[in-house]
């Protein structure tokens, strides 16, 4: 399916092409001898939950981070929101990855900023033109909608594994972005904690109505989140379909990432 | 094959990239073979420094706030340092002296090795340690938890923000240590000469400055420049590549401080062959 429409969505005017956000063609990208990604093709369209399976090592992390721009693919096509990105000058480019969000696996927050200043940083690196209190109040906002408002003042040190992860959230949040990027958001938290984050990732896709790639071990979250899973292997994308089609699926190995 | 990835300009990536090939009979000893590769991805971190720290946006407010903590945070260590080495000094020099009826000279004589050559190095040494060590570490950590990446998605580049201020505070804060540790130095000196005898404050300091030209007091000067840079460049460079794990954070900040501290006693001799070139 995804090969056959490989080729008319890239059209600007194509109707289709305001609904998919990205698309993925024949995509590779190595290090060195390792080829990591060998062969990815893939789609998401607006407001979608795509969930991405895959053993430990793969090349998921690194698929995630060639659409944010923190690697570069090697060979193949990357349409972001309907445009090559490669044929995009420098500017464009930023202009295009500003609507695209990042969760780190390991939240990534300042630790020598408090949690009103990791909150600040993006909103001062983007839009310079926000006065003190425009970005207080912003940082106001998003900590409320992940539920940590009376911890502005506190340092991230101070806080929990989750508490943490919804900070990232609230940081990555803050700029309103239409594409969401998930890197493993519920590892090394505990099973209550895990689901709230999860809950909280369909929050975020009813409430924006975002595009989210979510990588995960957690079947759990998968289940919870998931409109589409695909499950990559050797580099390119082995299985794909919906959380029940791939949990009865005939090939032995795609069922073992759901026992 | 053996393969370089040189970095490209527009993309962070963090220096040069080794993959390590199946014919490295070419070059027998691999410790031969890390260290030039080490001392290549040091030169083109050494210019991206340069390439990075005269475009804008410059980040000055980060700037001023490295500059405190880097200098104004090593004040306390420094003046002990600086306070024992002159005290130290006075007193095991008074014998040699004395043996030679030459005690007179004591002020002037400490006065011109602190300002010339100790003072500057145990600073720079002293600097080597705290703060190149801190900033690895720091870097280091920063990598390892993914808040470089995290920056540079916040459209801040990271280098600019993280490195070219580190390596800027460390720079312009240096030399001022290292005047605050001449000048309690002194001043430890000139306790050491009262400890034994006595030397009114007001001779003890115009012998000094009669001791002192301007050519023991500019090239000690100008070299102190090059020791901040030094140490803040090699702390940032040990930081920025390290290792994405946790024992990353460790080996960069004592790689940082055993290069720092060696590269320092390089510049130093540099730095005197230069000086005694245009004394002579
Ligand atoms: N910057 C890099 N340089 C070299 N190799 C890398 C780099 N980033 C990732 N890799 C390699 O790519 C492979 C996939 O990594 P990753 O995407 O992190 O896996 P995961 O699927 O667990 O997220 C690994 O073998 C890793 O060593
Ligand atoms: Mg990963």
């Amino acid at each position: 399916m995804i090969n056959n429409s490989a080729y008319i969505k890239t059209e600007p005017d194509n109707k289709e092409s305001s609904t998919v956000v990205v698309r993925m063609e024949h995509v590779k990208k190595f290090f060195g001898n390792n080829y990591v990604l060998r062969d990815i093709n893939l789609v998401i369209t607006k407001g979608e939950n795509l969930v991405v399976l895959g053993k430990s090592g793969v090349g998921k992390s690194v698929l995630i981070k060639c659409i944010i721009g923190l690697d570069d693919i090697d060979e193949g096509k990357l349409f972001i929101l309907g445009r090559d990105i490669s044929e995009l000058k420098k500017n464009e480019l930023i202009e295009i990855r500003k609507k695209i969000g990042f969760l780190f696996q390991s939240s990534a927050l300042y630790d020598s900023m408090t949690v009103r200043e990791n909150l600040e940083f993006p909103l001062s690196r983007q839009l310079r033109s926000l006065s003190k209190d425009e970005m207080g109040q912003l940082a106001k906002e998003a900590l409320e909608n992940v539920g940590l408002s009376n911890t502005i003042d506190e340092m991230p040190s101070e806080l929990s594994g989750g508490m943490r992860k919804r900070l990232g959230l609230a940081r990555t949040l803050i700029l309103k972005p239409e594409i969401m990027l998930y890197d493993e958001p519920t590892t090394g938290l505990d099973p209550i904690t895990s689901r709230e984050i999860s809950s909280l990732i369909l929050e975020v896709q009813k409430k924006y109505n975002t595009s989210s790639i979510i990588i995960t071990h957690d079947i759990e979250c998968a289940r919870l989140t998931a409109n589409r899973i695909i499950v990559i292997k050797d580099g390119v994308c082995a299985a794909e379909g919906s959380f029940t089609d791939l949990k009865n699926s005939a090939d032995t190995w795609v069922r073992s990432f759901f026992e | 094959m053996e393969k370089i990835i040189l970095p490209q300009s527009d993309k962070e990536s963090r220096g040069v990239e080794i993959e390590p090939g199946n014919n490295s009979e070419m070059i027998p000893n691999s410790i031969f073979k890390r260290f030039f590769l080490e001392v290549s991805s040091l030169t083109l971190f050494t210019l991206r420094f340069f390439k990075e720290a005269f475009k804008p946006p410059y980040e000055f407010n980060e700037l001023i706030k490295q500059s405190f903590l880097i200098g104004y945070k090593s004040l306390p260590l420094v003046g002990i340092t600086g306070f024992i080495v002159g005290l130290v000094l006075t007193i095991q020099t008074r014998p040699t002296l004395v043996k030679f009826g030459a005690v007179s000279w004591l002020p002037a004589m400490v006065a011109v090795s602190i300002i010339r050559e100790i003072g500057p190095v145990i600073t720079a040494l002293i600097f080597a340690g705290k703060v190149g060590s801190g900033i690895g570490a720091e870097l280091a950590s920063m990598n390892v938890t993914e808040q470089i990446d995290a920056m540079q998605v916040s459209w801040t580049n990271p280098f600019k923000y993280l490195v070219v201020t580190r390596v800027l505070a460390a720079t312009l804060m240096l030399p001022v240590l290292v005047a605050f540790a001449d000048a309690i130095g002194l001043a430890g000196s000139f306790i050491g000469v009262n400890l034994q005898g006595h030397v009114s404050a007001y001779l003890f300091f115009s012998q000094i400055f009669q001791s002192l030209g301007f050519n023991d007091l500019f090239p000690a000067f100008i070299k102190t420049f090059f020791f901040g840079f030094a140490v803040g460049l090699i702390g940032s460079y040990k930081g920025y590549n390290s290792n994405k794990g946790t024992e990353g954070v460790g080996k960069a900040a004592n790689s940082a401080v055993v290069f720092a501290s060696l590269m320092v006693f390089l510049i130093d001799m540099v730095a005197v062959q230069i000086t005694s070139m245009f004394q002579n």
